[in-house]
């Protein structure tokens, strides 16, 4: 018997809009011009609180900051397609998915200033805090959306990471059990082609990341991460089909980190700013901007007013951010378990001693 | 009352919570119609079905990392790993994340999961298999650390273990699994956190926990044979530990023995020894000496046994701390 094809198999690539301006219409035929010009909104305000942060830590304000500019597209194409009900598990590049979910913009100053409360997920918004090791909350999505078929309940679980993620154990298993007990989970990979400051060509051999998922038993779909319509399409149908039982998804988008991998990096010496000057060509709020002026939508100003009011919700979360009191240094026994153990006390009434005889930062 | 061995007050446990609340969710590697590769989860499948007794890919970190996601979503998964040297693929997720999620959340998520786990050598196992390192868990804040040493305490701690709102590594000593059997008329839960005295004794405290509590529990016997009372701390949880048992024991004795079949340094005994010198040193009359494994990985079976404390060693440290 000769050889034969017993499998074969294909990535789709979608983009919606096109970095020239061409759109398909017939895609975009659901999206009105007030949900348009509310992904232009967020997309603005995401842009605004992340330049903010960046000030805050050069001026000695806030701790190491991870930076999202140039992936605003996936920020809010994600953010917007999930639904209240579903869960979110981010990795630490979300910050605008985390604002749309409703975190205040305050608690993720205070998470990168080094204040535990940033972590302290609000009751009514099913995300999980920022996750630091690299793709090790992948798992824990899964579990989510486990827990949540085994209820049957009608939810979807979403989980964010980048390109680095998908070399990780955690990675692979994750996909694996997903794919196996057929879990309602979104994958979806920032691709922004650097980890710190290795590039995509060193994390795997693989000509997509999207077909990684077609060893796990599901669809892989690459999508241009710097077109905000082909996220959000994308991101909404893999949402509904995990809801109405079809299984995981796993979505690449194609994206960039414009700047540096946190503010304790210097891409400068890694990367050309030939590399640089390309992507920045492709930014995906100017695109965005392009597109509601060749629309028309929003009228003139429309841009602008968007911008200040951006610029005062950011004005006003720095400053809820700056007035809050510190945390009570007490803290740090109360929440490891449901009740302190005695041990934990009596370091606890150590520390309340020591601070009595010396207040705190002497 | 049917007498039980360790492995069936274990699976007796498993199935009367699992009754008792709809939430409790078993998953591993062969726990299913193979009933675990030590038949702690035998007949459950039959009993729950597939939805709740799941068998998982092999997959060590992703069971714990999902079991975390399936805690906060609101069910309480018991897992089991089938050998304590299988474990550390899960580490990250225990260290980084099960231990951390309460703490790093505010308290917004709990993390209510028991990993089960066989430990300890005497068992004649290939390599890999027979690894006693409760001290790397007990080194992480907010995990707790439990060690059966009866049938009866399996059961009761093990229900403990399931109810306790925070996570639990549940170390079972695989090498008694089945060598003692005793009427379990147990019905509570064993309280988190407290030691047990198993024999009453005034001349030494002999500290042991899991399968190192029968060869120190022989040791004890021959020494009131030669008119020495030992008492027998049975410790069950190593965190927290119960510092106000061992003290109180020390205080009354004046000398003990640790003994622990982990590596010798850096050992839990250490710990053991620390709080006794930090509250009880003008009690003690003799340093406190430790039996432990030495600081090589665990042999192979056929030189296991020179590995393992025994009795004889336990005996020859006792006497040492008692001529000192």
């Amino acid at each position: 018997m000769a050889k034969e094809i017993v499998q074969s198999f294909q990535v789709e690539f979608l983009q919606i809009l096109d970095e020239g301006g061409r759109c398909d219409e017939d895609l975009l035929a659901s999206l009105g011009e007030k949900e348009i010009r509310g992904f232009y909104e967020w997309m603005v305000l995401i842009r605004t609180f992340d330049e903010k942060a960046l000030n805050l830590q050069r001026a000695g304000r806030l701790g190491t900051y991870a930076s999202v500019r140039g992936q605003e597209a996936v920020q809010v194409g994600c953010g917007l397609a999930l639904s209240k009900i579903d869960w979110f598990f981010p990795a630490f590049r979300e910050p605008g998915i985390s604002m749309i979910r409703g975190i205040p913009m305050k608690m993720i100053y205070q998470y990168w200033a080094g204040d535990e409360r940033g972590g302290a997920i609000p009751e009514g918004i099913n995300d999980f805090p920022t996750a630091i090791p690299v793709g090790t909350h992948i798992p824990h999505a899964v579990g989510a959306a486990w827990a949540a078929k085994h209820r049957k309940d009608p939810i979807a679980v979403l989980v964010s990471f980048g390109d680095g993620a998908t070399s990780k154990g955690d990675f692979h298993e994750g996909m694996n059990f997903a794919g196996v007990f057929r879990l309602p989970i979104v994958f979806l990979c920032q691709n922004n082609r650097w980890a710190i400051s290795v590039p995509l060509s060193r994390q795997t051999a693989s000509a997509t990341l999207a077909q990684k998922a077609i060893a796990y038993g599901f669809n892989g779909i690459q999508v241009d991460g710097n077109d905000v319509f082909s996220v959000h399409y994308a991101v909404a149908q893999a949402l509904e089909h995990a809801r109405a039982g079809g299984g995981p998804t796993f979505i690449e988008c194609l994206t960039y980190r414009l700047g540096d991998h946190t503010t304790a990096d210097d891409a400068t010496r890694y990367r050309s700013a030939q590399e640089l000057d390309q992507w920045r060509e492709k930014d995906p709020l100017k695109r965005l901007e392009e597109y509601l002026e060749r629309k028309e939508i929003g009228g003139e100003s429309f841009q602008e007013k968007t911008r200040e009011s951006a610029r005062q919700r950011v004005s006003q979360a720095v400053e809820e951010f700056e007035t809050t009191s510190d945390a009570d240094p007490l803290d740090l026994f109360r929440y490891l378990f449901s009740n302190p153990t005695p041990e934990l006390l009596a370091q606890m009434d150590a520390l309340r001693k020591e601070l009595k005889d010396r207040p705190p930062g002497r | 009352m049917a007498k039980l061995t360790l492995v069936q007050s274990i699976n007796r446990a498993l199935a009367e919570e699992m009754k008792r609340d709809p939430n409790v969710i078993l998953l591993g590697e062969d726990i299913g119609k193979d009933g675990g590769v030590f038949r702690a989860t035998d007949g459950l499948l039959e009993q729950f079905g597939e939805d709740r007794v799941v068998d998982t890919p092999l997959s060590e970190s992703a069971l714990v990392g999902a079991a975390i996601g399936m805690a906060a979503y609101g069910l309480i998964p018991v897992i089991e790993i089938q050998f304590m040297g299988f474990i550390y693929a899960a580490m990250e997720q225990l260290v980084s994340h099960a231990s951390r999620l309460r703490n790093r959340s505010r308290g917004r998520y709990a993390c209510p999961i028991v990993i089960r786990t066989p430990y300890g050598g005497g068992i004649h196992a290939p390599e890999h298999h027979s690894e006693s390192t409760e001290a790397y868990f007990i080194h992480t804040p907010g995990l707790r650390v439990v060690v059966p040493a009866t049938p009866s305490d399996a059961y009761g701690l093990l229900i403990a273990s399931i109810r306790d709102p925070d996570p639990v590594l549940f170390l079972e000593p695989a090498r008694i699994y089945r060598a003692i059997k005793e009427e379990v008329s147990q019905t509570d839960p064993v309280p988190l956190g407290r030691a047990r005295v198993v024999t009453l004794g005034t001349d030494v405290t002999l500290i042991a926990w899991g399968s190192m509590l029968h060869p120190t529990l022989a040791a004890a016997s021959e020494l009131q044979e030669r008119g020495i009372q030992a008492e027998v701390l049975d410790l069950r949880t190593l965190s927290p530990l119960d510092t106000p048992a061992l003290l109180e024991s020390v205080r009354k004795t004046g000398r003990a023995v640790v003994v622990h079949e982990a590596p010798r340094t850096g050992g839990f005994g250490a710990e053991i020894v620390a709080r006794i010198n930090e509250e009880a040193l003008l009690s003690l009359e003799a340093p406190v000496e430790r039996v432990t494994g030495f600081d090589t990985p665990i042999p192979l079976p056929r030189q296991e046994n020179y590995y393992l404390p025994n009795k004889s060693r336990i005996l020859e440290a006792t006497l040492k701390v008692l001529e000192f």
